[in-house]
């Protein structure tokens, strides 16, 4: 049987970049026994010298001539922002300590 | 006319007995009409779908070369970009958002004249199999209204079955289009993996996602399928190869001499029995009509479950880090001087439901170092095994067949509360996303216990799209004239005016 444990589950969110609340984290973390179970089940046949598959086609490397083609006016691409400032995304603070 | 087929209407069209203006509206009447009980949509556009079917008529009187489907209206499932269009993919974390450019399966139906009604609603992120788990509340299913209309592409296949419209575009990474179309009576395709663009599609697993066409019949699936199909340089996996004739097959529908092979794993324990019993049903009827039957053995599909819930997850871990409140959709949390990671944190869990949540943890456990080789590598080799499985049927048999949904339609609220129970209802979908390769279903009857459609799954090798509307087309024309008319002519009324 499988468990993770509530700081497993905090760790993990953090790692996502997701704030969980504490119920949030005590209800992950009661589910993801039985989840992890159910997943474990991959370890259950032997699998030396099985070949990974992480596509289901080859993939290759497409060129193509270095051309500027149409793309989107920085207009279009700050369509969406949640902030703006001169054509530019205005971010919260990167570096440094915020407070 | 709302209850005719997407070719009926494309010959109305043809001949001038309709316009599209006209066809536009009445399923908007419709939608008008029903969709506060289905709630299919999430976005209605009456407006631009008639600017659009205007245009179609325009075209049509001037004599110019139309396509057959140029004028019949769709709808779109809303993990499709459409320029201008608010998109959510069903998630809070894009409420509001509108992109600046269109999906090149949203380009290929514009140039084909096809009519955007407007955005289906869907499990977040593509996330579920029930439509439950979309941010903006579930989709009720046509056939009874306290149920799911499976998931995740739930809002387009209850439009369809609810004849809010003739067509509709689904996604499919674990089985989205063909357990929805089997739980709501309808033909619904998953393509082979590149075969339909994935560029504009917002990504859930990449290596699994792929959009689909749902229709009433399998000769309008077909038309749809050929106009949203096709290579497509922005997408490094689009397959550069001429498109399956897909329409030609489903026209023809001659299964005499094709090797069927039934999949042992996908049957018996688990699969209900109203839904083996219809499964049967079809299998005699397809040998009736000439094909052989064999049963073929893929033991490896009995950890494809738990290798899709490790590999799915995994991707969309990744996938989802672009939703960082910096570019685009929701932030939250901005004041204060508070730091970009505060923000970004406080974002996300305000915009992301308890699913995609779910699925984010769980693949970041499993791409976590000490815990990447026993899951996510073992699900990777698990996958190999299960093409090798493939392969090895398909030596066997032209198609493999399977029901498409081990149950039929359940209850909201039923399963909502346990991930496991939610997770089996793919437990046949799924091997087809993991090998990459096509399938469909179609209906097959309704389960004499509960009265509720079940889904015929079909499986044909990659690029061998045009199998499946071979086979599914022959076994529908023979299951029609059996029942007197399309099984969807059995759903309930909805109270709707016409």
């Amino acid at each position: 049987m499988s468990s993770l444990s509530r700081d497993d589950v905090a760790k993990l969110a953090s790692l996502a970049r997701i704030e969980m609340t504490e119920e949030e984290l005590v209800n992950l973390a009661s589910q993801f026994g039985s989840i992890l179970d159910a997943v474990a089940r991959v370890q259950e046949l032997n699998l030396d010298g099985v070949k990974a598959t992480s596509h289901p086609q080859p993939l290759e490397n497409i060129f193509r001539d270095d051309v500027v083609q149409p793309s989107l006016t920085p207009d279009q691409a700050l369509s969406g922002a949640p902030a703006q400032e001169e054509q530019r995304f205005r971010v919260p603070q990167i570096l440094g300590e915020a407070e | 006319m709302i209850k005719n087929t997407a070719a009926q209407m494309s010959a109305a069209l043809e001949k001038g007995e309709t316009t599209s203006v006209e066809l536009t509206k009445l399923h908007l009447d419709r939608i008008s009409d029903v969709d506060n009980k289905v709630k299919a949509f999430l976005h209605v556009d009456g407006e631009s779908a008639l600017k659009q079917a205007a245009a179609v008529d325009a075209d049509r009187a001037s004599g110019k070369k139309l396509d057959p489907l140029a004028g019949v209206p769709l709808a779109l499932k809303d993990v499709l970009a459409q320029e201008g269009v608010p998109t959510t993919a069903g998630s809070k974390i894009l409420q509001g958002w509108k992109p600046p450019y269109d999906s090149s399966v949203v380009t290929k139906l514009k140039a084909a004249g096809v009519v955007i009604l407007g955005k289906t609603n869907m499990d977040e992120f593509a996330m579920g199999s029930s439509t439950e788990n979309s941010g903006y509340g579930p989709t009720f299913n046509p056939w009874d209204l306290t149920r799911t209309p499976g998931g995740s592409s739930g809002g387009s296949a209850a439009a369809v079955s609810a004849f809010e419209a003739p067509l509709a575009i689904g996604s499919d990474t674990g089985g989205s289009i063909r357990q929805p179309a089997a739980l709501t009576g309808i033909v619904g395709v998953r393509p082979t993996y590149g075969a339909v663009s994935r560029y504009g599609l917002i990504a859930y697993s990449s290596s699994l996602d792929q959009a689909g066409p749902f229709g009433r019949t399998v000769l309008d699936a077909a038309m749809l399928h050929e106009v949203i199909a096709g290579h497509d340089p922005r997408d490094a996996t689009s397959i550069n190869a001429p498109v399956p004739a897909v329409v030609a097959a489903a026209k023809s529908g001659d299964v005499k001499g094709l090797k069927i092979g039934v999949i042992k794993q996908l049957q018996g324990d688990g699969y209900q029995i109203g839904v083996q019993a219809r499964f049967n049903e079809s299998l005699d009827i397809l040998s009736s009509l000439g094909a052989q039957i064999v049963q073929v053995d893929c033991p490896s599909f009995e950890y494809a479950l738990a290798a899709y819930y490790l590999i799915a997850p995994s991707e969309c871990s990744s996938n989802l880090a672009r939703f960082d409140a910096m570019r685009y959709g929701l932030r939250t949390g901005d004041n204060d001087g508070a730091s970009a990671e505060t923000v970004m944190n406080a974002t996300r869990e305000a915009g992301f439901g308890r699913e995609v949540k779910r699925r984010i943890i769980l693949g970041t456990y499993a791409l976590s170092s000490g815990y990447y080789d026993a899951y996510y590598g073992s699900a990777q080799k698990i996958r190999t095994l299960i093409i090798e499985d493939y392969k090895k049927a398909f030596v066997q048999a032209d198609v493999l067949v399977s029901p498409t949904s081990p149950i039929t339609a359940f209850k909201i609220g039923e399963k909502s509360e346990d991930p496991i129970a939610m997770y089996l209802a793919d437990v046949a979908t799924i091997p087809v996303n993991l090998a990459g390769i096509c399938g469909m279903s179609l209906p097959a009857g309704l389960a004499d216990e509960d009265n509720l459609p079940v889904g015929f799954q079909i499986m044909a090798p990659a690029m061998q799209d045009q199998r499946l509307y071979q086979v599914g087309a022959g076994l529908e024309a023979a299951l029609v004239s059996k029942w007197g008319g399309y099984l969807i002519s059995k759903a309930p009324a909805l109270g709707g005016a016409k």
